[in-house]
C-alpha cells in the first residue's frame, strides 16, 4: 500500500480563452510522469492545450457539512443581483 | 464497455445494517436529494451501502475496460492492415484510459488503487464476463466493436445521469469516444462482407459465437436481479437490465440487415402487438458459469492481468526511488 504513487488532480484548459476545468485525476512519482499520465490519459482527442496537476494531498476544501453555514452569507443579499432593480420600461434593458 | 457484472455481488459484501437515529435522519435527507435528481459528490455524507455498491459497479466497470484491452490487444500484431492495425490501437488504447477514469471515479469513494488491483487480482472482484470469450478470428475484433462496445453503449448511456458525480463525469468522457468504438467494428465488418465468400463467413461465424454472451451483457432478468431496487431507489441504475437488452436487440436486427448478416436465434421475430422483437430464451447456466470461473479464457485472462502488474512491478518501484532522489536532491 504505501507503494503507491501518488495521487494528483488535473486541470486542462480547453482552448485559449477558457478556465482550467477539473477533469480527474492520475497516479504519478513525481509532476513530470504525472503531466504526461494526464495526457495520455485525459487528452487523447485534443480536448486540451494546457494542463495543470496538483498533488490531490495538497489542496484544501471547504467543507461540504458546513455548506449552508459557509454560503449563508450571501442567501439574503438579494440587492447584490441586477434583477433586485426595478427599472422604467424605457430603461430597463441596461 | 461493459456494465454487466454490475448485478454480482460481492462474497464479503456485509449485510446492511440498520442506521443509528441520527444516521436514519441523514438516510432520509440522502434519499430525499436522490430522488430530487441532485448530484452527490465526493465528500458528501452518504448511506454505506450506497458507498459499496459504487465501490463495487465502479470498480467492477473499470476492470472490465481494462481486461477488456486483452481479447482485442491479441489482434494488434495481426491486424490485415496499417490503417486497422492503427486504429486498433487507438481504441485499446481508450480502453485503457475508460479504466483510469474510473478507479479514479472510485478512489473519490475512499478506496485505494492498490486495494481495487488487489481485489481483481485475488478473484474477489468481478469483471464482465464477455471478456472470457476468445477472439480467434479478425472478424471478432469488428463483431466486439459492433456488438459488445454497442451493447455497452446501451448500458452506458443512462450512467451520465448516475447520481454519483465522478462517475457520471467519466461515464459522459467515456460514452463521447465509445460511439468510435462501435463505428469502426461495423465499417470493419462491412469490409469482410463486401470481400469474399470466405469472409463474409468468418463474420457470419463471430457474429454467431458473439449473439447470446452479448445478450447476457445486460446480466439476469428483472426478476432475478439482485442489486437493481435500492440502485434505482438512489439513482444508480436508471433502466433496467430487461428494458435494454429489448432496446439492444430491436436496434441490432436493422444493423444487421444492412450488413447482410443473420441473428443466431430462430425466434427472433418482430411482435407487432408489442412494437418489438422477440427473442429466444438465453442459457442462463452458461452465464452463471463464466461468471463463476468457468468461462473458456476465465484463467487466461486473469493471469495475464496478474503477470502484467507483477512484471512492471520493478518499474513502479524505480520511478518512485527517481522521484526520491530527485526531491532529496533539490531539498539539500
Amino acid at each position: 500500500m504505501s507503494n503507491e504513487w501518488p495521487l494528483w488532480e488535473v486541470f486542462i484548459r480547453a482552448k485559449a480563452g477558457l478556465d482550467h476545468k477539473h477533469c480527474g485525476s492520475v497516479h504519478a512519482p513525481d509532476a513530470t510522469m504525472a503531466l504526461q499520465a494526464a495526457r495520455d490519459v485525459y487528452t487523447r482527442r485534443q480536448e486540451g492545450v494546457s494542463i495543470w496537476v496538483v498533488r490531490a494531498d495538497q489542496i484544501v476544501a471547504s467543507d461540504p457539512g458546513d455548506k449552508h453555514e459557509f454560503f449563508d452569507p450571501m442567501q439574503d443579499k438579494i440587492y447584490r443581483h441586477p434583477t433586485f432593480y426595478q427599472l422604467p420600461e424605457e430603461v430597463n434593458h441596461i | 464497455m461493459y456494465t454487466q457484472a454490475m448485478d454480482v455481488p460481492n462474497a464479503d459484501d456485509a449485510p446492511s445494517v440498520a442506521a443509528p437515529a441520527n444516521e436514519a435522519e441523514a438516510a432520509a435527507h440522502f434519499d430525499a436529494r436522490c430522488a430530487a435528481g441532485e448530484y452527490v459528490e465526493a465528500k458528501d455524507w452518504m448511506p454505506d451501502n450506497y458507498r459499496k455498491t459504487l465501490i463495487r459497479q465502479i470498480s467492477q466497470h473499470a476492470h472490465s475496460e481494462i481486461v477488456g484491452m486483452l481479447p482485442e490487444g491479441n489482434w494488434i500484431s495481426r491486424a490485415p492492415s496499417l490503417k486497422r492495425k492503427t486504429i486498433l490501437l487507438a481504441k485499446v488504447q481508450d480502453e485503457g484510459g475508460h479504466g483510469l477514469y474510473l478507479y479514479a471515479a472510485a478512489e473519490t469513494l475512499g478506496v485505494s488503487r492498490d486495494e481495487l488491483l488487489t481485489a481483481l487480482h485475488t478473484g474477489r472482484a468481478k469483471y464482465s464476463s464477455i471478456f472470457n470469450y476468445p477472439t480467434p478470428t479478425w472478424a471478432d475484433i469488428g463483431v466486439i466493436g459492433w456488438l459488445v462496445d454497442g451493447a455497452a453503449i446501451m448500458n452506458q448511456v443512462p450512467l451520465c445521469r448516475c447520481s454519483y458525480g465522478p462517475y457520471a463525469r467519466a461515464m459522459v468522457r467515456i460514452c463521447r469516444e465509445e460511439s468510435f468504438h462501435q463505428r469502426q467494428g461495423f465499417d470493419s465488418l462491412q469490409t469482410m462482407m463486401q470481400g469474399t465468400d470466405a469472409q463474409r463467413a468468418m463474420v457470419q461465424d463471430a457474429v454467431n459465437r458473439w449473439w447470446w454472451p452479448v445478450l447476457m451483457m445486460f446480466g439476469p432478468h428483472d426478476k432475478d436481479s439482485q442489486h437493481s431496487e435500492t440502485s434505482t431507489k438512489w439513482g444508480i441504475k436508471r433502466i433496467s437490465n430487461d428494458e435494454l437488452r429489448q432496446k439492444f436487440v430491436d436496434a441490432t436486427v436493422e444493423q444487421a440487415k444492412v450488413l447482410g448478416v443473420g441473428l443466431p436465434d430462430p425466434a427472433l421475430t418482430w411482435n407487432a402487438e408489442r412494437g418489438h422483437h422477440d427473442f429466444g430464451a438465453i442459457d442462463w447456466t452458461e452465464f452463471w458459469n463464466v461468471v463463476n470461473g468457468h468461462g473458456p479464457c476465465n484463467r487466461e485472462r486473469l493471469a495475464a492481468k496478474v503477470k502484467a502488474h507483477d512484471d512492471g512491478a520493478w518499474v513502479r518501484e524505480a520511478a518512485l526511488a527517481f522521484s526520491a532522489k530527485q526531491a532529496a536532491r533539490a531539498a539539500a
